[in-house]
């Protein structure tokens, strides 16, 4: 830290030019400093809105536009009329209703093994004393980081010797073996709840099952809800897997459906955009209900790591 | 194993082995997942690794081969410039990007809210929807983002097509995602206590000042958290190189990330032998940038309180 050596009262350090000492006040004015940086970032932060909302206004916009406009140079921002018609033929012209049934199945399962076999290890991690439970902890914590890339091959063997590829086994049975990263929040959130309680519950005769389903589950819902928003958003985009393990078009999820539209009807713009954003209606559905308790997870999770 | 526990005090020797055997039980879902899809694939990977494997036939021992033929492929060099690439141009530019988001957010303005889920939207909505949205941005003729900067007279390279703009287009894009990063900024300049920076005012510090002397030092362990979250999710970067070079990692495999490689030759050619020795030295390269960054943490992140246990 050699800038804390610096002497620090050559307020204001903006530039570095002498002032005259009324511009100097002036400036030095807690008001007019405040005002010029409110200015400041209300600038950069519109502008920044602008650059991001833009692509998804465009993707909706590009949705709605009648073939003939698509390929329009210099492109239009609206459409002259808008076609919505563009969404059904988009959505029938792969068996999408099909996609969607197992993207849900695949979803739903894996966000309900996730909350169940990560809150389990969690109570475990949290409350229980036994030998080794530190060193299996640092193992939980080491795994966090450890990428999905790295174990697939083996585990896409194993899969495929027990025949369970081309099926959704290898996409939802994973799901009910715990994951680190939910682990360890959970983990975090149960050491915060008092263990008072515990304790009042077992001079009762209460046992340790009843304890976490009675006690502490209830007691943490906001952490069991980012578990589950976390869980849905990432197993309804997930790509990867379903590249790897799914064969037949009727097990296809969303994400291998966009996929193969995009092959197969290569110049629809507009029909590819609007099945995409039909695809991601659900995940802007869910963050805008549910924003609050996934901005306070996402920030936990920063937070605490 | 538990014949040999100490049963001194009959009484509380019994109630410890029940506490224990129920933490057993209760972490056996996390313990059987562990030993079937992390820590027996991690070992089996590396056993894989020094055979020739196509899954239909046996595997056949070949010792270090696959590591020898590694050494002189050339695409896994090329594979391995194009993801540090894409990770030491876009993690900086991104968490700058974030950081600076951050700080404007944190000037407690009307509308916080409201820019925080605008930024925030676009790194939920990632996926494969969001990578042919981009895809369709950045089409060379039609395209969103080579019409804008026609308007201000440039004329905007073929992206996805061009080897020299490919892995650009890729930064680009990511650069849309960094609302997550945002957060956890966010997050942590809002637990910067008040009162430093009163102090620091009281010894006459300006607004730099402020900001190198306090802000800066608080939000180092965020920094740092960052840092190392982004980095081994960007190495990870396959999804949107794979739909939008259309599986290829064109052009000329200017695109061609570590990932993509893995996956070619585990699941396109079906070496599996050589695809788990790819898959070996992305762990070892994780498992090295981290122990890396937290010994060079020492030096740079401050704890408040001491080092963290």
């Amino acid at each position: 830290m050699a800038a804390t050596s610096k002497p620090i009262n050559q307020a204001p350090a903006i530039g570095g030019q002498q002032r005259t000492p009324q511009q100097a006040n002036v400036w030095q004015r807690k008001s007019v400093q405040r005002m010029v940086q409110g200015a400041v970032a209300y600038v950069f932060l519109i502008a920044g809105s602008i650059c991001f909302l833009l692509p998804l206004l465009w993707m909706f916009s590009t949705s709605l536009k009648p073939d003939s406009e698509v390929f329009q140079f210099p492109p239009r921002f609206l459409p002259t009329h808008w076609d919505w018609n563009n969404y059904v033929l988009g959505w029938t012209a792969l068996p999408f209703n099909t996609y969607l049934l197992n993207t849900c199945l695949v979803t739903f399962s894996n966000v309900l093994g996730n909350l169940i076999s990560c809150s389990l290890p969690a109570y475990g991690f949290a409350r229980l004393k036994a030998r080794g439970s530190n060193i299996l902890f640092m193992l939980v914590l080491a795994t966090m980081m450890v990428p999905f890339q790295v174990t697939m091959i083996p585990i896409f063997i194993l899969f495929s010797k027990i025949g369970w590829v081309n099926t959704l086994l290898p996409l939802t049975v994973p799901a009910w073996f715990g994951w680190p990263f939910s682990i360890f929040l959970l983990r975090q959130f149960f050491m915060s709840l008092p263990r008072e309680l515990d304790d009042a519950a077992r001079i009762d005769g209460c046992s340790y099952f009843r304890i976490y389903w009675n006690i502490i589950l209830p007691l943490s819902k906001p952490a069991l809800a980012t578990i589950a928003i976390f869980g849905f958003i990432g197993n309804w985009n997930n790509f990867f897997g379903p590249l790897i393990y799914l064969r037949s078009q009727e097990l296809y999820t969303l994400a291998l459906g966009l996929n193969l539209f995009r092959g197969q009807y290569v110049t629809y713009y507009n029909q590819l955009m609007a099945v995409s954003l039909l695809a991601l209606a659900p995940i802007l559905i869910v963050f805008f209900f549910t924003q609050r308790t996934f901005i306070q997870g996402i920030a936990l999770t920063g937070i605490k790591g | 194993m538990q014949a040999t526990l100490p049963t001194r005090r009959q009484g509380i020797g019994k109630m410890a082995l029940r506490e224990e055997r129920a933490f057993w039980l209760f972490i056996s879902p996390w313990l059987i997942g562990f030993l079937a899809f992390t820590g027996g694939p991690i070992l089996a990977s590396l056993g894989i690794s020094f055979t020739e494997y196509s899954i239909l036939s046996p595997p056949r021992f070949l010792g270090l081969e696959n590591y020898r033929q590694l050494v002189e492929d050339d695409l896994f060099y090329k594979s391995v410039i194009n993801t540090v690439y894409f990770v030491g141009v876009g993690v900086p530019l991104g968490l700058l990007l974030a950081f600076m988001m951050a700080i404007a957010l944190n000037q407690k303005l009307r509308g916080q809210t409201w820019f925080r889920t605008i930024f925030y939207l676009p790194s939920v909505v990632s996926g494969i929807a969001v990578a042919l949205l981009w895809g369709w941005l950045l089409n060379s003729d039609y395209g969103l983002i080579n019409y804008m900067l026609s308007l201000v007279g440039i004329q905007g390279p073929q992206w996805l097509f061009s080897t020299t703009w490919v892995m650009p287009a890729l930064i680009l894009m990511s650069l849309w995602g960094v609302g997550g990063s945002m957060v956890v900024f966010l997050a942590g300049l809002q637990g910067i206590p008040e009162h430093l920076y009163e102090a620091a005012e009281i010894d006459g510090a300006g607004q730099w000042a402020k900001f190198w002397n306090v802000t800066i030092p608080m939000m180092s362990p965020v920094i740092f958290f960052n840092l190392v979250v982004t980095i081994i999710g960007a190495f990870q970067i396959f999804d949107q190189v794979y739909i939008m070079t259309n599986g290829r990692g064109g052009p000329a495999n200017a695109s061609l990330v570590y990932v993509l490689y893995l996956y070619r030759n585990g699941f396109e050619y079906f070496k599996m032998g050589y695809a788990s020795a790819l898959a070996s030295v992305l762990f070892l390269i994780i498992l090295g940038i981290t122990i890396f960054q937290f010994a060079v943490a020492r030096r740079w992140v401050y704890y408040e309180g001491g080092e963290p246990k």
